[in-house]
């Protein structure tokens, strides 16, 4: 076994955990190569058939091409797809000039409605720790209360691959099996594997997005990393961080954290 | 490779792993910038140990609330560094931190020497079974970077290392802010012979792959796709192969092992580590907990486990009190039956009141009788199958290693 070799196997193993204690279970997908990466390891995972829907949150601000691109793979994989919208707030104009606003609203409001409709206990993601530092506080199994707030500061001990195995009724558990991974084994994997890839994250002249989400709020990096390998090459020899190119992030070091606190993932 | 920074809070772990990103070029240049302007905005010079401190409350408090992991590259490999604060609160942390590491690194203040959570952390990564460990003796600069000090406190955290069995790979004198024998050799401790800190990491060898033992498969789910029924599980040790003889335990139930199931892939065997599926020759009723090996060479079947138990909750608990136990892909009811010994994880003293409960933080070694018989094996073989962790209330509350 080599490195990614066993990436991908711990994230499988957790995966495997969360459904197996958690059947009311969904995997958030939001196009991006991380959820993608996720997708492709749950379809290991159980052998080409991914036994719980997969949700997308679509704040009607995503890229056209990442709708495109949803439905056709999800198509092609035979994907229980659920997409959730809060059609009251697209319908009332919410929109990003008050980001906070919009993220709220688009974004977590709409994850909590989905939620609920379905009535899913447990939530698969794609975050890692290496994205940003409030993540690094994540746990695999991360329990959330009604109104998605996360207590960092009292988590459980989580030891030995034994995760959280029951909840209460209140409870609401995000898992996150690519939590071990960094932005480059990623690329790497995705290459290995040959996962596709939306094309909005190569080089067309000479600017790419590394991180994606809403088209207003996602600005392209300097970049001439056109394919995979280019890209690998640019993580390797780059020391400037992923998000950079997230409004999100820039508006305040502390933005990030009230999202968070606020249940957005 | 996973290491993790433990000792007693203040003797500096933070400053160490800040120094340590900024020494390896692991840093962004705005994360850098950002620090820099924090601690201008609390008007202190540069302090290495905030890199660490991404949230606003913990800038606040001062104290590192829970284990971080960051990354960094020499030029031998890539190490990622799970932070464990120094707080005796989150001791929990601690020990969630110290299960995932290859290899521990104990900090020391020079001048205040060993103190309880020096201990207590040693303590733990003893019980945990920690075989890599790194003692650096911090802030040398305070002691006039005095050969006489170094050895004081060398000899006093060797001599409790040997009561709990940690043998320390290296023993090193650092100054972390300035970064003194971190990734460079100190100059003004000419009288230090070895190597520097990171050298010393470099020289460990990476966990050794577990294919050449025996086999060990604990079942994690079974799955019905198209007409196949597939036994979904990681293999935690030796190999498994198409065709061959295999064993269900606990019932020690026997088939043949139809195919090696992996999506994309055909394979005719799996080795340690990998998640796989595989399907039986014989319909048999398998279930999760159940543990797959070869016919020889079986592991224990037992309802009586003797083990070290770390207790980490608020609430006690106490003997003859049913709760839940995991072991691997095994989840058994069980009770303590007797604790032989209760000691203090920091003065190692034995405890001898209340001997019929376990408090936060206390290390017992006890009878545990599970209600359904579980398969184990000796921590030191098979790990996985030799630690468990008792869970009460919804949450993990208690880890232990099994004593053969
Ligand atoms: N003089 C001196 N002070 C240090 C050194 N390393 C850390 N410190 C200081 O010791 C204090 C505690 O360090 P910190 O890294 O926060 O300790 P932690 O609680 O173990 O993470 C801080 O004020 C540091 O500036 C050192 O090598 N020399």
């Amino acid at each position: 076994m080599d490195y990614l070799d066993e990436l991908e196997s711990k994230s499988i193993y957790i995966i495997r955990e969360a459904y197996k204690q958690f059947h009311d279970i969904a995997m958030l997908w939001s196009i991006g190569k991380d959820s993608s990466t996720l997708l492709w390891l749950c379809r290991k995972a159980f052998f080409g058939k991914i036994p719980f829907p997969v949700v997308h949150i679509d704040t009607g601000y995503k890229f056209k091409k990442m709708t495109e691109w949803r439905d056709s793979y999800s198509k092609e994989w035979n994907l229980n797809l659920i997409v959730g919208r809060n059609e009251e707030a697209i319908k009332a104009g919410i929109g990003p000039k008050n980001k906070l606003a919009c993220c709220n609203a688009l974004k977590t409001e709409a994850l909590k409605q989905t939620i609920n409709k379905h009535k899913f206990r447990a939530l698969l993601l794609g975050i890692r720790r290496d994205e940003h530092g409030i993540r690094s506080k994540e746990r695999y199994f991360s329990p959330r209360n009604q109104e998605f707030k996360w207590n960092y500061k009292d988590q459980p001990p989580e030891l030995w691959d034994q995760f959280k195995s029951r909840q209460s009724d209140e409870e609401h558990i995000r898992v996150h099996p690519l939590l071990h991974w960094k932005e480059v084994d990623i690329w790497e994997y995705i290459k290995r594997e040959n996962i596709p890839i939306i094309d909005l994250y190569f080089a067309k002249n000479k600017k790419r997005y590394r991180s994606i989400g809403c088209e207003c709020c996602c600005s392209p990096i300097e970049s001439d990393a056109d394919d995979i390998n280019k890209i690998i090459h640019e993580l390797k020899t780059t020391n400037t961080s992923e998000r950079a190119g997230r409004a999100q992030d820039k508006e305040s070091v502390y933005t990030m954290q009230k999202l968070r606190s606020l249940g957005y993932m | 490779m996973n290491i993790v920074f433990v000792g007693h809070v203040d003797h500096g772990k933070s400053t160490l792993i800040g120094r340590l990103l900024y020494d390896t070029g692991s840093l962004p240049p705005d994360k850098i910038e950002e620090v820099r302007k924090t601690c201008e905005m609390l008007g202190k010079e540069m302090e290495f140990g905030f890199i660490l401190d991404h949230l606003q409350e913990e800038r606040e408090q001062g104290i590192t609330i829970d284990t971080c992991q960051i990354f960094f590259k020499t030029e031998k490999r890539d190490y990622v560094i799970i932070d464990a604060p120094g707080h005796v609160e989150f001791i929990k942390n601690m020990i969630t931190g110290a299960s995932q590491a290859d290899a521990a690194i104990l900090i020391i203040d020079a001048k205040e020497g060993v103190k309880e959570q020096t201990k207590r952390h040693a303590y733990i990564l003893g019980m945990l079974g920690m075989k890599k460990v790194i003692v650096l003796i911090n802030k040398m600069d305070l002691v006039d970077y005095k050969q006489e000090r170094f050895n004081e406190v060398k000899q006093e955290i060797t001599e409790f290392l040997k009561k709990i069995n940690v043998e320390p790979s290296y023993i090193i004198p650092i100054v972390a802010k300035d970064g003194d024998n971190i990734a460079k050799k100190s100059e003004k401790m000419d009288w230090y012979k070895g190597e520097t800190f990171l050298n010393c990491l470099d020289s460990f060898s990476l966990p050794e792959k577990k294919k050449n033992k025996l086999l060990r498969f604990p079942v994690q789910d079974v799955y019905k796709v198209d007409d196949k029924r597939i036994i979904a599980g990681r293999i935690e040790s030796g190999t498994i192969k198409q065709g061959e003889e295999i064993v269900v335990l606990p019932e020690k139930t026997k088939t043949k092992v139809n195919s090696v199931e992996k999506l994309f892939q055909d394979p005719t065997h799996a080795e340690a580590g990998e998640s796989i599926g595989i399907t039986t020759e014989d319909p048999l009723f398998i279930e999760r907990g159940n543990i797959i090996c070869h016919p020889d060479n079986l592991p224990e079947v037992t309802s009586t486990i003797k083990a070290n138990v770390f207790w980490m909750s608020k609430q006690d608990f106490n003997i003859n009190e049913i709760i839940t136990m995991k072991i691997s892909t095994q989840e058994v009811s069980a009770k303590i039956e007797k604790i032989e010994k209760k000691i203090n994880s920091s003065t190692l003293e034995e405890i001898n009141e209340e001997k019929d409960k376990l408090k936060n933080n206390e290390v017992g070694t006890m009878i545990i009788k599970t209600l359904s018989p579980v398969v184990i094996d000796d921590f030191n073989y098979v790990p996985e199958l030799g630690r468990f962790v008792f869970e009460k209330d919804m949450i993990t509350s208690a880890g232990g290693i099994i004593a053969f």
